[in-house]
């Protein structure tokens, strides 16, 4: 049976170790200026370093580059393309078109990995960008199991499915806190708040807390709940799904490594025949190590939408 | 308005020495029923955007069947007006039974095109009803030049730009390449970028991607931080609870400006609308973009031109990010949309300029001695108090009380069918 690739988000270089340790197989890294909710900040020359660890040990590492971005940062876009891609990264994530026309312009032939966040919602259409050069569509967190397996039977391009962490609900391109903030004349709270990222709203009916913070693109909102099926792989696994991810957004590097571990276990153990003896163990584990803000659930996989 | 006044060949002209705007931009209204479709072409749209009964994002409006949308067509075409479908969904697998021949009904119906944000359905469209335009929707949060060429180099006939994009950002991407550009003008608007929310899905199980928003965004919230595992309130009693309710768009002052970037389309948002609002706002809409083109170089806006649209407003206005990136101010704190300043009380359906007696069909309740405005295309708008009033048999009525109830009374100024009469909200 076919290994699904454990995708993970380091805060740092050094964290990549630890992760490695951990049994993590790829990596997310990447820049606010270009890349959507990261766990950590990386400059071109920590990727270049990252990248050299990650291949040393026969793994992969991808470059987010999925920004909306606007007319002002196309030029850039090209420049650091062109620049990460020297490195010889494994692959870049992107949603928006513009990032195809930098490939097509500048003859880069990294693989891309296609990443609109809530929008890939289909087969056909995770299809229709393997044919304009995607190798991989990370499914929308909106869908449910028997979507992601339908999906998955049906393309042609790798699947990567999120199975842990907070998933974003909301991306403003305004910096909603900030204006929170001037609306109640606190002009200090906007200037000493830039990288505070422990702030949250209350939804008194639901009682739910989502957090929130702003960035280079805006504010961004996510779930009150971290996903996590760890002890619920099954279907996943026997799909073949390509990529299992654990997005570490607004977690400590401690978590997200013991996370990395736990759920290298659980799919080591349903090779090997022996997830059924370990999954209630492997759940509690989580449990053990929430933070005692964050309730967990299993995300939409086993949910019904309508509209 | 410097900037608006470069020189481009293809959009303005001298005839007799005077400066004359020789490419009129679209202006696009929407519709969310065949009567107010009818309504939106009457006053001026050159262009009318509806929903079907799938594959739209507003599934609480009425929405049209393929039968609506054929005599939709059919009504545009006397006025030489457009009809597009919007089918912005973006699609989940199940979604996916029933586009082709739903795409060949919308064809086949005589729509000029379609508002698409999935390449599925951009792609069975080219494929299967071939003759429909194809429109990226704003829900693909277009925001740059690039992504712009791209759709472009896949044969796309327009993109309508996210909410987010400037003015001096549509210049570059009209420059960069060539495409019909479709803005926003008017109306309600997301706060978050078009596609990239799924508040709904969490909070109410619906999905918002396909057409189930129930607005979250506009709902309150309290803010907080976590401070060594003890939570904070960032709010006082003196300010409202946190929101992230905008100001509805409003960009009647920038219209010149728009002209003169060459924005082939400019779009009012509205399905959910009522029809005195589409009334009232292409009726606006259209005069300005009129009056501009006959003679930029002494344009002026008229004060009531923003007063009338006032009129049909349910929240503040604001110019989001045409000029600027917006400020707090144009967000909404502790607000949750007012009564609108005036009602929609009837319409014409006939004037008899011998008797001087207006048949019309009642759409709220009025009673003789209240004072009504009168507006529509082909009259300026005036305000006159009652008189009697008499229903079909012509019995003397207290008030007109039935929706829909065909009433007469005198009224000295001349009428035309589809005009409408509204009364200031007490």
């Amino acid at each position: 049976m076919k290994k699904p690739e454990l995708l993970v988000t380091p805060t740092s270089v050094a964290h990549i170790e630890a992760l490695l340790e951990a049994g993590a197989d790829a990596f997310v890294v990447g820049e606010q200026k270009f890349g959507l909710r990261l766990a950590g900040e990386f400059t071109v020359a920590q990727i270049k370093e990252a990248t050299a660890l990650v291949h040393a040990a026969g793994k992969k590492i991808y470059v987010a580059v999925n920004a909306l971005f606007h007319n002002d940062l196309i030029d850039d876009l090209d420049a650091y393309m062109v620049e990460v891609a020297k490195l010889e990264v494994d692959g870049f994530i992107y949603g928006d078109p513009a990032v195809i026309m930098a490939c097509r312009e500048n003859d880069i032939t990294i693989p891309l990995h296609w990443n609109p966040e809530t929008t890939a919602t289909n087969w056909f259409t995770a299809n229709y960008w393997g044919e304009r050069g995607a190798n991989r569509a990370v499914l929308a967190r909106e869908l449910s199991m028997e979507e992601v397996i339908e999906i998955k039977e049906n393309a042609n391009v790798a699947i990567e499915v999120q199975v842990h962490g907070m998933t974003c609900m909301f991306q403003s391109k305004r910096p909603l806190l900030g204006h929170y903030f001037l609306y109640q004349d606190k002009v200090m709270e906007v200037e000493n708040r830039k990288d505070n990222r422990n702030m949250f709203l209350h939804d008194d009916e639901r009682n739910n807390k989502y957090p929130i913070y702003e960035d280079a693109n805006g504010t961004h909102i996510f779930s009150p709940n971290d996903m996590c099926i760890i002890d619920e792989i099954d279907e996943l696994m026997d799909a073949e799904i390509d990529a299992f991810k654990i997005d570490g957004v607004l977690q400590t590097a401690d978590y997200i490594t013991q996370v990395t571990a736990l759920y290298r276990k659980a799919i080591d153990a349903y090779v090997d025949g022996t997830y059924d003896d370990e999954r209630d163990a492997l759940r509690e584990a989580v449990e053990a190590i929430q933070p005692a803000h964050r309730p967990l659930d299993t995300g939409f996989i086993f949910k019904e939408t309508v509209y | 308005m410097a900037l608006a006044l470069q020189q481009n060949d293809k959009i303005r002209s001298l005839v007799d020495g005077k400066r004359v705007i020789t490419k009129k931009p679209e202006l696009l209204a929407p519709a969310g029923s065949l009567e107010k479709l009818k309504v939106a072409v009457h006053y001026g749209a050159d262009a009318v955007f509806i929903g079907g009964r799938e594959f739209g994002l507003r599934s609480n409006a009425d929405n049209f069947s393929i039968e609506d949308m054929r005599e939709g067509v059919e009504f545009a075409n006397k006025y030489d007006a457009k009809i597009y479908v919007t089918t912005n969904i973006f699609a989940h697998n199940e979604n996916m039974d029933g586009l082709i021949e739903y795409l060949q009904a919308i064809e086949g119906a005589g729509v000029t095109g379609i508002i698409v944000a999935d390449p599925l359905i951009i792609e069975t469209c080219r494929k299967h009803a071939p003759k429909l335009e194809i429109h990226l929707s704003t829900q693909q949060s277009l925001s740059n030049w690039k992504a712009v060429k791209y759709w472009k180099d896949e044969g796309l006939h327009r993109v309508v730009l996210a909410r987010e994009v400037g003015g001096e950002e549509m210049r570059l991407m009209k420059e960069k390449v060539d495409i019909e550009i479709e803005a926003f003008i008017h109306g309600a608007m997301c706060i978050a970028y078009s596609g990239r929310c799924v508040l709904s899905n969490h909070m109410t199980a619906r999905d918002s991607n396909r057409g189930g928003c129930c607005q979250s965004c506009r709902w309150d919230y309290d803010l907080y931080e976590l401070e060594d595992g003890e939570e904070k309130a960032l709010y006082d009693d003196n300010h409202e609870p946190f929101a992230m309710s905008p100001k509805d768009l409003k960009l009647v002052e920038a219209i010149p400006h728009m002209i003169e970037l060459g924005i082939d389309s400019l779009k009012i948002e509205g399905r959910m609308k009522s029809i005195h609002y589409v009334a009232t706002v292409v009726s606006v809409y259209r005069k300005v973009i009129d009056a501009y083109c006959a003679d930029p170089d002494n344009f002026k806006i008229k004060r009531e031109w923003l007063e009338e649209l006032d009129k049909c407003a349910n929240r503040d206005t604001a110019e989001a990010f045409f000029h600027d990136a917006p400020g707090h101010e144009e967000q909404m704190f502790g607000e949750h949309g007012r009564k609108t300043k005036y009602e929609f009380v009837g319409r014409v359906v006939a004037y008899d300029e011998a008797t001087q007696m207006v048949t019309l069909e009642q759409r709220n309740y009025f009673k003789p001695g209240d004072e009504v405005e009168f507006f529509g295309p082909e009259i300026e708008n005036f305000r006159v108090v009652i008189d009697e009033v008499f229903d079909e048999d012509g019995v003397s009525l207290d008030a007109a009380r039935h929706p829909l109830q065909i009433v007469t009374f005198k009224c000295e100024h001349k009428l035309y069918p589809e005009n409408m009469m509204r009364k200031e909200n007490a």
